[in-house]
């Protein structure tokens, strides 16, 4: 009934019918509430019928235990301060909500899950509909499909806002994300820098008073909480580990961006896309090699006056976005390698870099975010040098199989 | 030791010349369309300012700066006005010399580099850093290691810029935005990674 339905209303987009001009955009609903009616022609796909638009799905799909235990985590974070001060809470449209659906208490999941969804929603729901807006009309004008692409650029940038972020500022960046990170470019997969970081990366730096020190991550006006990077940058870890257990931190009952905080959740959607393959487990574990590494290095170093150097790497990946960029940003096949021999140096580059910018720079405090666009820089470069290798390898293979009759 | 290299490591990647100075920006956006060209312009530019910047500081130190000339019994002299001018000399005069030697024994090299070699005297980067030289008043070891090491900067920035390049090949840019257009994009966006050592003083 759904596709009679469906169909019926294609008609109008078809070549000559009135609406033919909103074909892209008639085809992504379509795509996205029947599975694609075109099967791939020609040889781009080598196994299976994976395409784009399972790939980004599953994605999708693989964030939402870190978006779900985030939600509940901004909840909690809030309730626990309004619990000393419940007058924080003021009387907005979000608290009327709040009163409506639940209480405050921070031991009911209800309670805080409620409270985190009435700031990530809205989040979200910006997100997804300014980068829809310009997802279609590029793909009007430009006459490309809109691709499925965008659903995990939006789910990716709402999740790494503050949870107390102005909605304005969210519009503002997926805007530079999917506008001049990704669809100038010409779409998906055309782009070299991660769309939702290049969104992400413009705020930090156009806005740094809302994108960082101690005011926004817990979603309450006028409480101040530093997250455990910012602490550690001043008190190094005896400062966190006072606040803070790793177990708090493997968690994510800490103050943070909405998605970024719990190691685990991220972990349980990361083995998920691991074993989809849909994540490359090279980038990964190159990635973790080189924050081992380096983060060692620096802990044998020491440093009388900087106390991150004695952060040690257990503690840098599960603090911060570190777990949130590794497994859904760092991976992302656009804008990293995509020959495996680049995959290494890339992960590996990515690891040295968020260590040494989280401890050398005390500009950031945290690093993974500027880590993963460096390290986009040099993925093409990586990969021309893989190739340039295959191909001298195999150069030669052929010379031998010659010499030899 | 240690301070020559945190100077080396400065001048590559925080005060990189091309991504957060932005000098030599016509040879960037230019010649970096090939990878192979890039790597060969890159390693001119580093031969270059690794010749030109000591140089260059030799000469300020004992000619040209406020009292150098007290060796020769003239110690009130100040020859500053003619710094631009000395360097510019200096700078095509070394590009001659190191053309003449590339040609004579790397002829494969010289010929690699073709007309690149020459443009490299117009090339800003390279007045820029004897002009940084000069400003932050670098000995000559110093001199030494922030002539190479931004050398090596402007390298990397533009061999990964080519790379770039050579990836939006594929892409399918507005047709008013091809060539220069997506290329000052790109290299704007590259500023936001080379942004991440913002803030790093060693």
């Amino acid at each position: 009934m759904i596709r009679e339905f469906v169909e019926k209303f294609a008609e109008r987009f078809q070549p000559g019918a009135p609406l033919e001009k909103w074909y892209p955009a008639w085809d992504a609903v379509e795509n996205f509430v029947l599975s694609s009616g075109a099967r791939t022609t020609g040889a781009s796909h080598i196994r299976d019928g994976v395409d784009m638009q399972r790939i980004m799905v599953l994605v999708w799909f693989a964030t939402f235990p870190a978006m779900f235990w985030g939600m509940y985590n901004v909840g909690w974070q809030a309730n626990s301060a309004l619990m000393g001060n419940p007058e924080l809470l003021g009387d907005g449209l979000q608290a009327w909500v709040i009163g409506l659906l639940s209480g405050s208490s921070p031991d009911s999941i209800w309670d805080c899950l409620v409270y985190g969804a009435v700031h990530f929603v809205p989040i979200y729901a910006v997100t997804f509909m300014v980068g829809a807006f310009w997802e279609i009309l590029f793909a009007v004008v430009r006459r490309h499909e809109i691709n499925e692409g965008f659903f995990v650029s939006s789910v990716l940038f709402a999740l790494c806002c503050p949870p107390d972020v102005p909605l304005w500022q969210v519009a503002l960046g997926i805007s530079f994300g999917i506008v001049i990170g990704k669809e100038i470019f010409g779409g998906t997969g055309k782009n070299f820098l991660n769309p939702a970081l290049t969104g992400r990366a413009f705020l930090y730096l156009a806005y740094p008073a809302q994108w960082s020190g101690s005011h926004v991550w817990v979603a309450v006006d006028g409480y101040t909480q530093a997250t455990p990077l910012g602490i550690g940058a001043t008190d190094g870890l005896a400062g966190i580990s006072a606040e803070f257990s790793w177990m708090d931190a493997f968690l994510g009952v800490l103050p943070g961006s909405v998605g970024e905080v719990s190691t685990l959740a991220i972990a349980l959607g990361g083995a998920f896309l691991l074993i989809t393959r849909v994540a490359s487990w090279r980038i990964v574990l190159a990635t973790l090699l080189g924050t081992i590494a380096t983060a060692s290095l620096l802990n044998w170093i020491g440093s009388d006056t900087n106390p991150l150097f004695a952060l040690p790497w257990y503690w840098h990946i599960v603090l911060g976005g570190y777990a949130f960029g590794l497994i859904f940003m760092a991976t992302e096949p656009v804008s990293g390698p995509t020959t495996n021999r680049g995959r290494w140096f890339y992960g590996f580059l990515i690891g040295f870099m968020v260590v040494l910018i989280r401890v050398m720079n005390p500009g950031f405090p945290e690093g993974m975010m500027f880590a993963i666009l460096f390290a986009n820089l040099f993925a093409p470069l990586f990969d021309y040098f893989a190739i340039r290798r295959n191909a001298k390898i195999r150069a030669a293979r052929a010379e031998r199989l010659r010499a030899t009759p | 030791m240690e301070h020559y290299l945190s100077l080396f490591i400065t001048s590559v990647f925080i005060e990189n010349i091309a991504l957060t100075v932005f000098l030599g920006m016509c040879t960037f956006l230019a010649i970096s369309r090939r990878i192979d060209t890039a790597l060969g312009l890159g390693a001119a530019v580093v031969v270059v300012l690794g010749l030109t910047v000591p140089l260059n500081n030799l000469l300020y130190n004992l000619l040209l700066r406020d009292g150098a000339l007290a060796w020769a019994g003239l110690p009130g002299v100040s020859l500053d006005f003619v710094g631009l001018i000395t360097y510019i000399g200096v700078i095509a005069a070394a590009v001659q010399v190191l053309e003449m030697f590339l040609d004579r024994f790397v002829p494969a090299l010289y010929n690699a580099l073709g007309v690149f070699l020459p443009l490299i005297t117009v090339n800003c980067a390279i007045l820029g850093a004897s002009l940084f030289m000069v400003e932050k008043d670098y000995a000559f070891g110093e001199s030494v290691v922030y002539g190479l090491g931004a050398g090596v900067g402007w390298a990397l920035a533009i061999v990964l810029l080519a790379a770039v390049r050579e990836k939006l090949k594929y892409s399918d840019v507005p047709a008013g935005l091809r060539g220069l257009g997506i290329t000052f994009i790109a290299t704007g966006l590259m500023c936001f990674g080379f942004l991440s050592f913002g803030g790093i003083s060693l």
